[in-house]
């Protein structure tokens, strides 16, 4: 785990460092579109500190914000690097201009490469009869790690919960009386190959990768409201290539997934059943799809343009029922295979059970309809929340995994490599190692 | 046909910059890099120009011709000019010798005029107590002096001096005769004492038409010199006092009307006469003749 400490903790001393410096770039590297938008940490907080945090929203402010069209990306990995560089670079060099200043670092967020999420469990005796901040590691440390699997990285690992002695649901042990420290965490593990192509990709920029994290996660930090977060409630991001999925409870991720379908294969059903060209077929499906087909859509008829020369074929014209008709298998598909993985992850135990719909796909409309047949009664359509300077056009639902990037930023949570590494694993403090072990013998 | 042309045609419409487009709005938008653009290329530009300009002697002389030009020409407007020197406060003598000593010819321009080296130079001649010098409106220099008046003669070892009120001697006379109103001093040191002396003139009353003059002895006191050859030996301290016991011993007995050499009044309490050798030998016969009288 040492390596996994070293690299995460570079990043996020780079981060620290962009902080300092007050200006950082945040990238959502998504499989329809790449956002981009620069924040200014300005340090000071506009609410001076009775408000507490503004939900994390304080403190930054948005001062470029670019979108493009995404290209080379494929189930929210990257699959061809120089396009994928390229559509980086236009976003950055959009988003650089509109803030009128250079930005180094990058915090990038991906939504592919098989998100898998682990809950660790870990128990120690406390040495003292307080809760010190060496407890806190050693617990944390003592967690047993699954074997994860060759080829695959931990993106994040949250201690969710600590138990001290009978006491369970403390967030901050620390300073308290016991005898018996216990912790949960929440690791995810994603494939190390889409994270370093990330890396590589962000690297032939000329910008340094300062932090890496998930699309579902961020996607939920941005999308879910407070009271959301603390009792209980599942974030679906239906994006373009990827449909992520977070559960969050007492503000902590507890699970997080991702189901490799999304709008692009609406699109890609459209375009095949129709007969006609993607970029049709995306027009279609965003200014005339639908999954409730109502008695006026089959009147409602739509021209099928085309350029083949055949008059017959140039011609047609579906109903808008037709769209319709085809859309929704594919849309009840994905719902479907979250329900799956909501019900795989024991969502149904959680005391609150709402679910939030987020991203570019939840804006067909009807969605919360259907969605609520499928995935239960409390669904709601979420919208990322207001961040200062944001434009407007960049407050749509599909940006919501590029507003939590800035939430992330801003307000990072607790993660395993953000405390001190436990003194009995720690190489350089062999002369406390020392030092302890004549305290103990003597 | 489909044109062979259309995948490059194709590729031009990328949106994307080229890495070398994305650098350079990068390097653009560095903070440093722009403010070396913004000054430094402008400064630099600007003193390549203008030391390749200067670069040739022609026009730096040109340019110094220029400005010399310009100089002379604000100098000798007629608002600066200054045409002629006005002396107040002086008597005619001491004005023609302040016109002697300021070095300037008139008209000069106001710009080359050293006020306060003319003033400094007028100051420095004796007969000038205080001297003020400034530019008046119309362009006349105007030099206010405030003179040294000569209040007594001083006969010292090298000759007859005009010396003022302050002890500053002003000018060599001649002879006594050129300033007969002025009272006489004499001896060394008398010169730094001549507002007592004027005191002691001033209380003379009734001796002021046989007064010939006041000498200092042994840079202490005074002796009254009076015709006849008659002294009066002042005090160091009070002498005034002393001359006035004088003047009215000399009213109530008419004392100094008769053959006296010298009244010593240096011992308040011990006047001293000394009488002349004729009238010693006089007063001996008469008091012989008295006690042969008597004694017959």
């Amino acid at each position: 785990m040492i390596e996994l400490y070293e690299s995460q903790r570079a990043m996020r001393n780079l981060r620290k460092a962009a902080m300092q410096r007050g200006v950082v770039a945040v990238l959502d590297v998504g499989t329809s579109k790449i956002a981009c938008l620069v924040l200014r940490f300005d340090g000071i907080d506009p609410a001076g500190g009775d408000v507490g945090s503004m939900a994390g929203q304080a403190g930054f402010r948005v001062i470029g914000a670019a979108t493009t069209r995404s290209r080379g990306v494929r189930f929210g990995e990257i699959e061809a690097m120089a396009e994928t560089e390229r559509a980086i670079r236009t976003a950055v060099q959009a988003a650089q201009k509109m803030a009128n200043i250079r930005v180094d670092h990058v915090i990038a967020c991906f939504s592919g490469a098989g998100p898998r999420s682990y809950g660790l469990a870990g128990e120690v005796d406390l040495e003292g009869q307080v809760v010190s901040e060496q407890d806190v590691s050693r617990v944390l440390s003592a967690c047993d790690v699954p074997d994860y699997g060759t080829g695959r990285e931990v993106l994040h690992a949250q201690p969710v919960n600590f138990a001290l002695d009978h006491r369970s649901g403390l967030i901050d042990p620390r300073g308290q009386m016991g005898t018996r420290l216990a912790t949960d965490m929440h690791m995810v593990t994603v494939e190390a190959a889409a994270v370093q192509n990330l890396a590589l990709a962000v690297r032939r920029c000329d910008l340094e990768l300062a932090g890496v994290a998930s699309s579902s996660y961020v996607s939920g930090v941005a999308a879910l409201v407070e009271d959301e977060q603390e009792l209980g409630a599942a974030c679906i991001d239906m994006g373009g290539g990827t449909t992520g999925i977070s559960i969050f409870m007492k503000k902590h991720m507890i699970y997080a997934d991702a189901v490799s379908m999304g709008g692009e294969h609406v699109t890609n059903d459209i375009s095949l059943g129709l007969q006609v060209p993607p970029a049709t077929a995306e027009r279609l499906k965003t200014f005339l799809g639908g999954v409730m087909a109502t008695g006026m859509d089959d009147r409602e008829m739509i021209d099928l343009e085309g350029e083949t020369g055949d008059w017959e074929h140039d011609r047609r014209q579906v109903s808008r029922a037709e769209l319709i008709g085809i859309m929704r298998p594919r849309v009840e598909e994905i719902l479907e295979e979250v329900r799956v993985r909501l019900d795989a992850a024991g969502f149904e135990h959680l005391p609150s059970q709402q679910i939030v719909l987020t991203g570019g796909g939840s804006q067909i409309p009807g969605l919360d309809g259907l969605a609520s047949k499928i995935l239960g009664q409390q669904v709601r359509l979420g919208r990322p929340m207001r961040v200062h300077g944001l434009p407007q056009a960049a407050t749509g639902p599909g940006f919501a995994s590029a507003v939590g990037m800035c939430l992330f930023a801003a307000h990072p949570q607790d993660e395993w490599w953000d405390f001190e590494l436990p003194v009995e694993k720690y190489p350089a403090r062999s002369l406390r190692r020392a030092v302890k072990w004549f305290k103990d013998n003597w | 046909m489909q044109s062979l042309n259309g995948e490059k045609r194709m590729a031009r419409s990328d949106p994307a910059p080229s890495r070398w487009a994305y650098r350079f709005q990068r390097l653009m938008l560095t903070p440093v890099f722009r403010t070396l653009l913004r000054v430094g290329v402008p400064f630099a530009l600007c003193l390549v120009a203008t030391l390749f300009y200067l670069s040739a002697d022609g026009r730096r002389d040109a340019i110094r011709l220029a400005i010399a030009d310009i100089r002379a020409e604000i100098f000798n407007r007629p608002e600066f000019t200054v045409r002629l020197m006005a002396v107040d406060g002086a008597s005619d003598g001491l004005s023609a010798d302040i016109r002697e000593i300021v070095p300037y010819d008139f008209p000069v321009s106001s710009f080359d005029l050293d006020l306060e080296t003319i003033r400094q130079d007028v100051a420095g001649l004796a007969a000038v107590r205080a001297a003020s010098v400034r530019i008046r409106n119309g362009g006349v220099l105007q030099v206010d002096i405030v003179e040294r008046h000569p209040a007594v003669l001083w006969r010292s070892g090298e000759g007859l001096h005009l010396v003022d009120i302050e002890g500053v001697v002003l000018d060599d006379v001649t002879h006594r005769g050129a300033h007969p109103d002025l009272p006489l001093l004499a001896g060394r040191g008398a010169d730094r004492h001549v507002r007592e002396a004027m005191e002691i003139f001033a209380a003379t009353g009734p001796l002021t038409p046989r007064l010939r003059g006041l000498v200092r002895r042994g840079e202490r006191r005074w002796d009254v010199v009076l015709d006849r050859g008659q002294i009066i030996l002042l005090p160091e301290i009070g002498p005034i006092q002393a001359l006035e016991r004088v003047i009215a011993l000399s009213d109530a007995q008419d004392m100094m009307a008769r053959d006296l050499v010298a009244v010593d009044m240096r011992l308040s309490e011990r006047p001293t006469l000394r009488m002349s050798e004729g009238a010693v030998e006089n007063w001996w016969k008469i008091r012989n003749i008295s006690v042969e009288n008597d004694g017959s």
